[in-house]
């Protein structure tokens, strides 16, 4: 794949995109191999936020549907009233698990919502990361094949 | 033309957006017809800034759909620049810039 | 009462079309609303465009989720692009179709000059080879987006197709479009009905079939099994290949015929293209 550089500006001058990622950015968002090609979602845990212990907590509101209607685009979204600094999704049966984190700056609102893949049935786990510590809740999305496939 | 398509809402000072960014988002684990494994290829990283401040940073790996969408919400308004960046894996890097409705 | 008895035009095993003596199309249509209206009471009519998510309420909330950012607005960008590029001889399908594109109500109808059923998307191929220009493949790609396009910008509009009583070839037309849709075939022995009519609402393996009234009013789809942009024939040849039928041409006769028949049994409703389905 060629190296693009694109940059579409709607008016307005525009900053390099190389400026853009200078911006002083909280450390454990930044993508890492280390982080998001673990095998184990604790592991990935650990390495994004230098923990892994983790709580349940029914202030995590995780949404995924209980049957996924295809397993390449399954909506998911993750909100919290708590004061959270970082969100992250785990997808206990993909290869590497830790699908994205998502940091909150001061100001933003506790909400990530996106479109994961999933290759079957599997847990799916949303991490708070709240006052240092860990919450999550989680559920299982059933990921079927089809009976009219074509 | 920018890969990245924003819509971005202003309700009652807190600012709603929806992304939809092109990109195929390869896992490394397909094959092309000639049996050949497609070399992984994905959106890394995306960031958000309005009025020079960052509002919103991801980090995915390849568990993100094609075509990644992405929604989050921060405390702005109407007539604010947007602005939302990714890079990929190759170093590749796309940008686009909006006005907040 | 007319009495109308369909006749096999094709040498199909498993054949069992029965000789229903009806009156005529729009009282075929009558009853097959009824039918729907009857299967799934709790349904609003108008929300039957919306095919199986009318009916499950698990999958629609997933179907909202997508519709939040679709992913068949890439599909009409492209489309856009496509309608409005010039020509080599300087005109554009916006010189066939108008500058919006917003004609999908025109479609599918009989032409009476040449005595044939006319869909949306032969139009666009005729458009493009009358002006000098390469036609399009029918299923997918570029034509997928152009028709999502028009489409798009015709939402709302309603279904109103006509079968003109002073052309006996047009009610042909239509009724080898009904018995297409009332014929069994393939090695699964399935007719349309089958699945889309009598089992509409029910499950095989993991998928739900939706019903067909409704069918017409949402094409070109963005499939999440495609994971790109599709037309409704690309559609009806991937649901023969599903009972292992051999599927007809797109825009053949076959194909134009059923299409007519299947738009016509959603008269009244609304066309809402494009659209997101499994």
């Amino acid at each position: 794949m060629d190296r693009r550089s694109v940059l579409k500006i709607a008016g307005a001058v525009s900053a390099a995109t190389a400026a853009m990622f200078a911006v002083p950015r909280m450390a454990f968002a930044a993508y890492s191999d280390a982080i998001f090609k673990q095998k184990a979602g604790a592991d990935a845990l650990q390495n994004a936020y230098g923990a892994n212990a983790t709580t349940p907590s029914d202030q995590v509101k995780l949404k995924a549907p209980d049957i996924a209607e295809n397993g390449a685009v399954v909506p998911v979204s993750v909100e919290t009233d708590m004061d959270a600094e970082s969100i992250a999704i785990l997808i206990t049966e993909n290869p590497s698990p830790l699908a994205i984190t998502a940091d909150i700056p001061a100001g933003t609102k506790a909400m990530v919502k996106t479109r994961c893949r999933m290759g079957k049935t599997t847990q799916v786990t949303a991490v708070v990361k709240s006052g240092g510590k860990l919450y999550t809740a989680s559920k299982e999305v059933k990921v079927t094949i089809g009976g009219c496939g074509g | 033309m920018s890969s990245i398509r924003i819509k971005a809402k202003d309700r009652k000072g807190l600012v709603d957006v929806k992304c939809l960014m092109k990109h195929n988002m390869e896992t490394g684990l397909r094959k092309d017809k000639s049996g050949k494994k497609i070399p992984e290829h994905w959106i890394q990283d995306v960031s958000a800034e309005s009025n020079g401040k960052v509002v919103f940073t991801a980090a995915f790996n390849t568990s993100i759909s094609k075509d990644p969408y992405l929604a989050f919400a921060f405390a702005g308004k109407k007539g604010d620049s947007l602005k939302v960046s990714w890079k990929d894996n190759t170093g590749a890097t796309d940008s686009a810039e909006t006005v907040i409705k | 009462m007319k009495k109308i008895i369909s006749h096999v035009a094709f040498g199909l095993l498993g054949l069992s079309v029965s000789a229903a003596v009806v009156a005529g199309p729009a009282e075929d249509r009558a009853a097959f609303q009824k039918f729907y209206e009857n299967r799934f009471p709790d349904t609003p009519v108008a929300d039957f465009q919306n095919g199986v998510y009318s009916i499950l309420p698990a999958a629609r909330e997933q179907w909202e989720a997508i519709e939040e950012f679709p992913p068949y607005e890439l599909s009409i960008e492209r489309g856009e692009e496509i309608y409005n590029k010039t020509f080599a001889n300087g005109k554009s399908l916006a010189s066939c179709f108008g500058d919006d594109g917003a004609v999908r109500e025109k479609y599918p109808h009989w032409d009476k000059d040449r005595g044939m059923v006319v869909t949306m998307e032969l139009a666009i191929n005729e458009c493009l080879e009358a002006n000098g220009e390469k036609p399009l493949k029918y299923k997918k790609g570029a034509m997928a987006d152009v028709s999502a396009f028009m489409s798009y910008n015709s939402r709302g509009q309603s279904i109103n197709v006509e079968i003109p009583s002073d052309d006996p070839r047009a009610l042909a037309a239509y009724e080898m479009g009904k018995e297409q849709f009332y014929t069994k075939r393939g090695q699964l022995n399935f007719a349309c009905a089958d699945c889309h009519m009598h089992t509409a609402g029910m499950m095989y393996r993991a998928d739900t079939v939706s019903p067909a009234f409704g069918h017409a009013t949402s094409w070109p789809v963005f499939r999440s099994k495609w994971q790109s942009m599709g037309t409704l024939h690309r559609r009806f040849a991937g649901c023969h290949n599903n009972i292992r039928a051999n599927p007809f041409k797109a825009q053949g006769e076959e194909y134009r015929n059923l299409e007519y028949f299947v738009t016509y049994m959603s008269n009244g409703l609304e066309f809402n293209g494009p659209a997101a389905r499994k």
